[in-house]
């Protein structure tokens, strides 16, 4: 069915009793062509590229749980195209550009809002890194504009400027970057794919990945073995499990990163707002919630849910930054599961394993990532070549050195991210 | 999480400072070619469950603490002196 304002209205006059579930639900068949695992956006994005750009719909999406379950569920929504270095800017350049002509391709309402990002800075230092980072997005063809301190004061004239640990100088502006409504990117990228033919198997854990003579045949899951010349493994936060199924041993630690959101409140933040120096970033859901988050906890984790030390911290850091925020009340916390990588950037390659393609590394940065990763990905899989904007995403260059991109500058190791 | 060190006793999380994985134990030597080091530097069992890292009590006696603690359930099973291998339970 097709989404219009017309069908609202339509539908509305009716007793909306005509509208129709947005995916099939169907069982798993023997066999298929290529296999996704991994129901989240990037699997679910990476299916819908395969059959929209590919014309390849003989593919399956396996997801152990629910279709978005995971970290696509579970992140603080937001989506830029501010990085420095070669290879990540000109994938999360492209990335932007897809989510831009995302709802109309989708036919689906992802609540994509450019309300613009502004990275603070405290000092000197910090303004000549932001200048040239300004610059390399401005090269890459992305938009970037250095904020001064009267400039900060008229877009964020809540902030506390002259606190005496961090004033702040000035900001750099991302007018294009902003925020999306996260499950509907899933469930977007889930019905776009299942019109096309492809089938979304949930609850469906992969329990085996099937090799004979070095090349992929299929895998085992909960719901019995399934046949396929090529298998995807798209599962951030369980990478390391689904490739120790195929004998391999990834440069990842899962971690885990918390958020917040507090009661509903009055418009009152109109952008995002990044304060790296207090580790705490800041915008307002449409439902009114303030969604904020800060920095791992740093130690491996599974669980899903982080500690207090950590949302101290970040609590802390939000009202020596906006005091005016003291006194609304915290509603929820989480944490998502972080593939993280030793240099902070990810990986879209192909594997020693004939057929067999590994998309991981996503650090904290996956969300603004889900339709770049899905569109690379899918292209890789169905063309055996990278995709120019992923192209420097390579498995082998924690081995050979050869073009780490660590944004951070802190070095390629692990829990420096 | 609290770990219990075994010279100050059972501290608050934030008295540590964790390295990673136990692997730093673990020092190829300076001629064991790229795949060893690649291995140590990069490469992680990453498990889902019982894992072994170090935790410098940074705040506390400055000792590194070989702990071995649970990633699904933040659970600390053991915690050793990194010096000497002394090991302490939570039931001492």
């Amino acid at each position: 069915m097709r989404y219009s304002g017309l069908q609202v209205l339509a539908q509305g006059l009716l007793g909306n009793r005509g509208w129709t579930p947005a995916w099939r639900d169907p069982d798993p068949k023997p066999a298929y062509d290529i296999l996704i695992i991994g129901g989240g956006g990037h699997g679910l994005a990476t299916a819908f590229y395969l059959a929209k750009e590919h014309g390849l719909t003989n593919i399956a999406v396996l997801e152990k749980g629910y279709l978005g379950g995971g970290n696509v569920g579970r992140n603080t929504t937001i989506v830029r195209a501010n990085y420095g270095l070669p290879g990540n800017s000109e994938f999360y350049s492209h990335s932007l550009k897809l989510w831009e002509q995302l709802e109309s391709e989708l036919n689906y309402n992802v609540m994509h809002s450019q309300r613009g990002i502004i990275n603070l800075f405290h000092s000197d230092g910090q303004r000549d890194a932001y200048a040239r980072r300004g610059n390399a997005m401005i090269n890459q063809g992305d938009d970037a504009i250095l904020l001064d301190n009267a400039g900060c004061r008229k877009l964020l004239p809540y902030l506390d400027y002259d606190q005496t640990r961090f004033p702040i100088y000035g900001g750099l502006y991302h007018p294009r970057g902003g925020t999306a409504r996260h499950d509907a990117v899933a469930w977007g990228f889930a019905r776009g794919a299942d019109t096309r033919g492809v089938d979304l198997i949930q609850n469906c854990e992969v329990t085996g990945i099937d090799i004979e003579n070095g090349a992929v045949t299929g895998v085992q899951t909960t719901r019995g073995a399934i046949k396929a010349k090529k298998v995807g493994i798209v599962v951030a936060g369980r990478s390391s499990q689904v490739a120790a199924m195929a004998g391999m041993r990834l440069p990842i630690e899962s971690h885990v990163l918390q958020a917040f959101v507090t009661e509903g409140l009055k418009p009152c933040l109109d952008h995002v707002v990044t304060y790296g120096m207090g580790h705490f970033y800041v915008s307002q859901s449409d439902k009114g919630g303030l969604v904020f988050g800060g920095d791992l906890d740093f130690y491996a984790s599974y669980a899903a849910r982080g500690n207090l030390p950590m949302a101290e911290h970040v609590m802390e850091a939000g009202l020596t930054l906006m005091p005016m925020i003291g006194k609304a009340k915290v509603l929820r916390s989480w944490g998502g599961i972080m593939d993280m990588s030793p240099d902070g950037s990810p990986v879209i390659d192909k594997t020693h394993i004939d057929g067999l393609y590994l998309n991981c590394g996503w650090c904290y940065g996956g969300f603004k990532a889900v339709p770049g990763s899905g569109f690379s990905f899918a292209h890789l899989i169905a063309t055996d070549r990278p995709h120019a904007p992923a192209a420097r995403y390579r498995l082998d260059r924690f081995l050979t050195g050869r073009g780490l991109m660590d944004e951070e500058a802190t070095g390629s190791q692990h829990n420096l991210h | 999480m609290q770990i219990r060190c075994p010279l100050c006793g059972l501290r608050d999380v934030r008295e540590f400072t964790i390295k990673g994985h136990a692997i730093a134990l673990s020092r190829p030597a300076p001629d064991a070619g790229d795949e060893a080091w690649n291995a140590y530097l990069h490469l992680r069992e990453n498990p889902a469950g019982v894992t072994t890292e170090l935790w410098h009590h940074t705040a506390g006696c400055g000792a590194w603490l070989k702990v071995t603690r649970n990633t699904i359930t933040h659970e600390i099973l053991k915690v050793a002196l990194v010096r000497d291998g002394v090991e302490r339970t939570d039931a001492d």
